[in-house]
């Protein structure tokens, strides 16, 4: 890749960067609340957007700079495996149909913020308060860290050196979801989508044209996997289990994560969101069409240092100066939305489910809002701190196990929308067994998402966090037996 | 009407059924036109759930 400063890109950077920074402060006045002074407005947005609004503030809080990035950079090295993320992009959406309007029902009448207050309300039970809480904010500080290097590759790909723009970019964020809380990242939100659209309707209609088309860029992505002797356009009959289970497996995990049900939380009806179980997967075709990336970069030839260049050097080497300044734009503003829900997320944790459970009981919702703004900030420079002082793969490996941590909090978070059967003992046991369990396998594998299960002369290779959740409702289950046998020795 | 919605789990998750090469479609191979296909299939089967429920805007 181009290592020098480019003065076209630069500019067109800078002023989309401009643009957004002025819209976050902007974004406080947004809606004209009364008052930011509560973490309904600061943590929610006053639970009031609309269709519109959760598409845009989903879409971008979703669909993350580092999945920009990461996505056709795994395509690249390995091909249709790689591809997990469509389907998993797909059938998230019915899930999300049918479990999250209730969902978002419960906090609603209940005056909940967090998946932690849902918990606690519907089982009454502390202990498992504080471990879904600990398991969501656990599970988002790597997943913010990821943003900045979704990050690091556009401004590297702009001719940065060090580390000084990371950190100036991340110090404006801080400031303005300090000053306008989730109001912010759904404004920015819009201007972010748009860009991403932009560019990659941009990419996949014109790269071809330049590679010989389609046909010649599956082709040339055919060839070169032959050459090196690994991955390729179809999938192996061994790795049909790993690509199922992980399709299911994070898509089942991504509406748990704090940025994503802060999406679900903020939204102004259950109709907002069912009409958003239908509208968003027309992010998932972007995705797939971005994943096309990985190819692309195979019939350009490219000479690449880290899988994870593909993307920008793509754009680099068959784009004007200012549109690729204007994609490495849209790249890093696309970190900065996920970046701010996610940190505004793990703040409404702390707040709800430490400060008033354990330091406060009785917390004004003014000061609820005070120790957020004051949490998010310690959040994102904690993960700043993380990406400049720690190596990246520290960053990644926390990342992939953050993804079997926060799938053990479903069936606390769910089941209690559709069954009383469940008890809060036999949960937290499960949630124990899940986590433990899975974290123990992961480790011993050597921090790899896939674990090799042998039932007699059947074996497969399955997602771990999947196994770990089967591992968990089953130890709910005969956990919950147990407890209710011992509570009702005649009914039970 | 909601077990439309298990139709995409099935399309999507039962693997060999669309790991193929062919046919292809404006030069993708099957194994892709058909997950791209799956996109606006569940976007139209979770609109005919939709419709069922009632507007609470």
């Amino acid at each position: 890749m181009k290592t020098d400063l480019n003065a076209p890109a630069l500019a067109v950077f800078v002023f989309f960067f401009a643009l957004v920074t002025v819209m976050g402060f902007l974004a406080s006045r947004w809606h004209q609340p009364k008052s930011l002074e509560s973490l309904d407005e600061w943590g929610l947005g006053g639970r009031r957007f609309g269709t519109w609004i959760t598409w845009f503030l989903v879409g971008g809080d979703f669909y993350t700079a580092y999945t920009v990035i990461a996505v056709p950079a795994l395509v690249y090295s390995v091909g249709a495996y790689g591809f997990f993320a469509l389907p998993y992009t797909i059938i998230v959406y019915p899930f999300v149909f049918l479990v999250m309007p209730r969902l978002w029902q419960v906090a609603k009448d209940n005056g909940y913020v967090t998946a932690a207050d849902v918990v606690h309300g519907r089982y009454g039970s502390r202990a498992l308060e504080a471990a879904v809480a600990i398991t969501g904010v656990v599970a988002t500080m790597p997943y913010i860290a990821l943003q900045l290097i979704g990050m690091a590759a556009a401004v590297k790909a702009l001719g940065f050196q060090g580390e000084w723009p990371l950190v100036a970019a991340f110090s404006v964020l801080a400031l303005y979801t300090y000053s306008s809380g989730l109001r912010a990242p759904a404004l920015i939100a819009f201007v972010k989508d748009i860009m991403i659209y932009i560019v990659v309707i941009t990419a996949v209609s014109f790269i071809p044209g330049k590679l010989g088309g389609y046909g010649a860029v599956f082709s040339a992505a055919e060839e070169a996997f032959k050459a090196k002797g690994s991955g390729g356009l179809l999938l192996q009959p061994n790795q049909y289990f790993a690509y199922a289970s992980l399709a299911l497996g994070s898509a089942l995990a991504a509406f748990m994560y704090p940025h994503t049900l802060t999406g679900v939380f903020a939204s102004g009806s259950a109709t907002t969101i069912r009409r958003n179980a239908m509208l968003l997967p027309a992010y998932t075709v972007l995705l797939g069409l971005l994943a096309l990336l990985g190819y692309m970069g195979h019939a350009a030839h490219l000479k690449l240092s880290s899988n994870n260049d593909v993307v920008p050097a793509l754009f680099q080497t068959l784009f004007p100066d200012w549109f690729a300044g204007f994609a490495f734009a849209a790249l890093a503003i696309g970190a900065l939305v996920p970046a701010a829900v996610m940190s505004i997320g793990a703040s409404n944790l702390f707040t709800r489910n430490f400060w008033k459970a354990y330091v406060n009981p009785s917390v004004t919702p003014k000061q609820e809002a005070g120790v957020a703004k004051i949490t998010s900030l310690v959040v994102k420079f904690g993960a700043l701190l993380v990406i400049v002082y720690l190596p990246t793969q520290f960053a990644l490996d926390l990342q992939l196990l953050g993804g079997l941590w926060i799938l053990q909090t479903l069936p606390a978070l769910i089941f209690g929308l559709f069954t009383r059967w469940f008890t809060a003992p036999a949960l937290l046991a499960g949630w124990a067994a899940g986590l433990f369990g899975g974290t123990y396998v992961t480790w011993t594998d050597g921090l790899k998402p896939l674990h090799l299960v042998s039932v007699g002369d059947f074996s497969a290779t399955v997602y771990v966090g999947l196994l770990a959740l089967i591992a968990n409702i089953a130890v709910a289950s005969a956990v919950n037996l147990f407890v209710r046998t011992r509570q009702h020795p005649r009914t039970a | 009407m909601k077990l439309l919605l298990a139709l995409p789990f099935i399309g999507l998750l039962w693997v060999p059924f669309y790991n193929l090469r062919s046919p292809e479609l404006f030069g993708f191979p099957f194994f892709y036109w058909y997950q791209f296909a799956w996109v606006p299939i569940t976007a139209a089967l979770t609109w005919l759930v939709y419709r069922t429920y009632p507007n609470e805007d």
